[in-house]
């Protein structure tokens, strides 16, 4: 998968913090959304923001934290906006 | 009854001692046993228990979770494992979507925080790095945790 960590090894809250502080189109989810074949993990509500055709995610690995990523993805980033 | 142990990172070597303990004591209730976790963590588990005496079935975490939120597994009991923020995601997306009751497993020298945002789980807490002594003195507290699920 193609993306960019914007934000690396921190904690679920900053990561959900940067998101909210640096995107205009926020959206919000509950843990266990399906995205890029993966599943969010996280303490709702959790952000998701979309920038064009990006999408812009917290992602957490149980050794290394949590992450915020930007991964492209037309498809997924509509899917976000629509709410599905 | 089934149990579910979800465990993080096994960077703190309590995490496999306390998962063993844990399922040794669910198999004596008569709990089905399923211990989730990364590569690292469940090959700790399997070497520890290489005739599969504890820990009858193994999954990766990712695919636990996964399972979970597409309904395709359910449990009446499930352990998380915390050391970190990470395992405190972890806690809430399990309570998100599962019905189980959750039993926070906390462990590490920094616990108070990690204790505080478990709130509405059942907490089983310990300064336990190195030494499961104490954290096992917790899951000793809990006569049975069959009676936890009614």
């Amino acid at each position: 998968m193609n993306y960019e960590i914007l934000l690396p090894n921190s904690g679920f809250r900053e990561c959900a913090d940067f998101i909210k502080k640096n995107f205009k189109e926020v959206y919000y989810v509950p843990p266990g959304y399906r995205i890029f074949d993966s599943y969010i993990i996280g303490v709702p509500p959790i952000p998701i923001a979309v920038e064009g055709d990006d999408v812009i995610l917290p992602y957490t690995k149980p050794c290394h934290g949590c992450f915020v990523l930007r991964i492209p993805g037309k498809e997924e980033a509509e899917r976000v906006r629509k709410g599905k | 009854m089934k149990a579910l142990l979800l465990m993080g990172c096994p960077e703190l070597p309590v995490q496999t001692a306390a998962a063993l303990y844990i399922a040794n004591k669910l198999n004596g209730e008569g709990f089905e046993v399923t211990a989730a976790g990364n590569k690292a963590a469940i090959s700790l588990l399997l070497n520890s228990d290489p005739e599969k005496h504890y820990i009858k079935k193994v999954m990766d975490l990712d695919r636990c979770i996964g399972a979970l939120a597409e309904k395709k597994m359910e449990t009446d009991l499930c352990f998380v494992f915390i050391h970190s923020d990470s395992g405190i995601s972890y806690l809430a997306t399990v309570r998100s979507l599962s019905k189980a009751k959750t039993v926070a497993v906390i462990f590490g020298k920094d616990i108070e925080q990690l204790i505080e945002a478990s709130a509405g789980s059942i907490i089983i807490a310990a300064k336990a790095v190195h030494n499961p002594t104490p954290l096992r003195a917790q899951i000793d507290g809990v006569k049975s945790w069959a009676a936890l699920t009614k």
